[in-house]
């Protein structure tokens, strides 16, 4: 079973944070704009240098090369980022139409040309580009930051199936707290490069939150 | 054979400078000092390197032919590093510029010089110097412009390189793109050069040989070695040179390190 577990883990003005992550569970961060949750997620993916060890299932991340570890901890950046001109060129492996379904996206979705896809669209085939990997530990960063309530619910229900059959451990960075009272097991704040748990209390200001401005994947209609 | 210059001949060229930093002056292109500053170091540095020459060929001796080579390799070092507008920090800035063009210029200007030429001894001055001069001036172009588009395209492609390895793939696929198009950018010159050679331009070793009085086809044959000799320095060069520097934008974590890079102030 993959237990992420991170020990005194530091990277610039984030940290020391110890977190274990079990099997099948599903952690969410929030935080204010520039308080680390991206560097965070940067260094237990190991593309920044940092202090501490991040451990996978016993197995630390320097006793492995660097994208073996990656494999399996896998960051799901906010912003996708493409290099080849269609969307079937980022999926050496191919990608099931059952899950492009489940994402609200055609079949035909890998033969698209990735310059005229839609934000919205990007976001949900970056994340299946990952999830085709099938990683055991999903590092999400505002998974659904571009997506309209209908996409986000999917995502969502997607990455929550995703956890159970693989018992996948989730890291989610959200702006959302609903979000996070939706998806999360456990909830944390990063204050001052600290994690600070969030008690179930805390939510029930969730009625009165103000819901988060979407931006309205409008390019799926002009598709 | 040869007519010699006077110095009103030179004076007369030089003419020619100071109108066009006139221009500059009078359109306001900001370009005319320097232009001047260049003009003036042309004049400098190929009298002393004249003096030198004639002094070195006087006393043709190794180990002062390979003194001479040995600076003329670490300017061509400098001149690479300089011409970066994203250098590496530390001794790589100066050293990979250099050393790809020790193994590549030095390698090829040494091959011709005992395979081809073959002169006695093979170290003459009177060819080996001008030869490893022509092949490393080149060489030094190719491998700035490579190394110039590699660190450019690192640094703007910084996100795309990042997803690549989040996504698990090793440093070598993730910059293999890169890799490429920084090698072909440094060997599109000399390609183009000798696609050009003859029909649009006349190279200029060729035409100094036919100006002092060498046979046309003599030149020409001289020439054809020259160009084959640049063509392998540079493309080696630039392999070389750019396959080290994309190894070194990774360290042994595989991660990207864009901050070995230093912009310089220019």
């Amino acid at each position: 079973m993959p237990t992420l577990s991170l020990h005194q883990l530091r990277t610039r003005h984030v940290g020391p944070i110890d977190l274990d992550i079990a099997a099948g569970e599903c952690v969410c961060i929030r935080g204010a704009s520039g308080s680390g949750k991206s560097l965070l997620l940067r260094a237990i993916a190991d593309l920044d240098s940092h202090a501490g060890a991040a451990v996978l299932d016993g197995r630390a991340c320097a006793s492995m090369p660097g994208p073996a570890w990656r494999r399996q901890v896998a960051l799901v950046m906010a912003e996708g980022q493409w290099w080849a001109d269609s969307v079937g060129e980022h999926f050496p492996g191919g990608c099931t139409p059952a899950s492009l379904d489940r994402l609200g996206l055609p079949a035909d979705a890998l033969g698209w040309q990735v310059a005229r896809c839609s934000t919205g669209e990007r976001q949900r085939l970056a994340l299946l580009r990952t999830l085709m990997q099938q990683p055991a530990v999903l590092l999400l960063d505002e998974p659904t930051g571009n997506l309209d309530e209908d996409s986000t619910a999917r995502v969502e229900s997607l990455l929550g199936d995703y956890r159970r059959e693989h018992a996948a451990a989730l890291l989610w960075v959200s702006h959302d707290p609903r979000q996070a009272a939706r998806v999360a097991q456990r909830r944390f704040m990063l204050e001052d490069g600290r994690l600070v748990e969030e008690g179930e209390e805390e939510d029930g200001g969730e009625s009165t939150s103000v819901s988060r401005a979407r931006c309205p994947d409008a390019g799926d209609a002009a598709w | 054979m040869v007519i010699e210059l006077s110095v009103l001949d030179l004076t007369l060229a030089a003419l020619l400078i100071l109108a066009l930093a006139g221009v500059s002056l009078r359109l306001g292109l900001g370009i005319g000092q320097r232009l001047v500053v260049s003009a003036a170091r042309t004049t400098i540095q190929l009298l002393l390197i004249g003096l030198v020459l004639k002094l070195l060929f006087d006393n043709a001796h190794f180990l002062w032919v390979a003194a001479m080579a040995a600076v003329m390799i670490t300017a061509a070092g400098r001149e690479v590093m300089a011409r970066q507008k994203r250098r590496f920090v530390g001794w790589w800035g100066f050293g990979l510029g250099t050393l790809s063009m020790f193994v590549s210029s030095f390698t090829v200007s040494v091959l011709a010089l005992l395979v081809v030429i073959s002169n006695t001894p093979w170290y003459a001055p009177q060819y080996a110097i001008p030869l490893l001069g022509m092949v490393l001036g080149n060489t030094m172009n190719g491998i700035a412009l490579g190394l110039d588009r590699l660190t450019h395209e690192a640094s703007a492609r910084r996100a795309v390189l990042e997803a690549r390895l989040a996504l698990g793939q090793d440093w070598d696929e993730t910059i293999a793109d890169t890799r490429r198009e920084a090698i072909r950018v440094g060997m599109i010159p000399i390609i183009n050069a000798m696609a050009a050679a003859g029909i649009v331009s006349l190279p200029g070793m060729m035409t100094g040989q036919i100006l002092a009085g060498t046979p046309p086809v003599e030149a020409v044959k001289y020439q054809i070695l020259v160009m084959f000799l640049i063509a392998g320095g540079t493309g080696f060069g630039t392999v070389v040179a750019v396959s080290l520097g994309a190894r070194r934008l990774f360290d042994e974590r595989q991660r990207l390190r864009l901050d070995r890079l230093r912009t310089s102030a220019d």
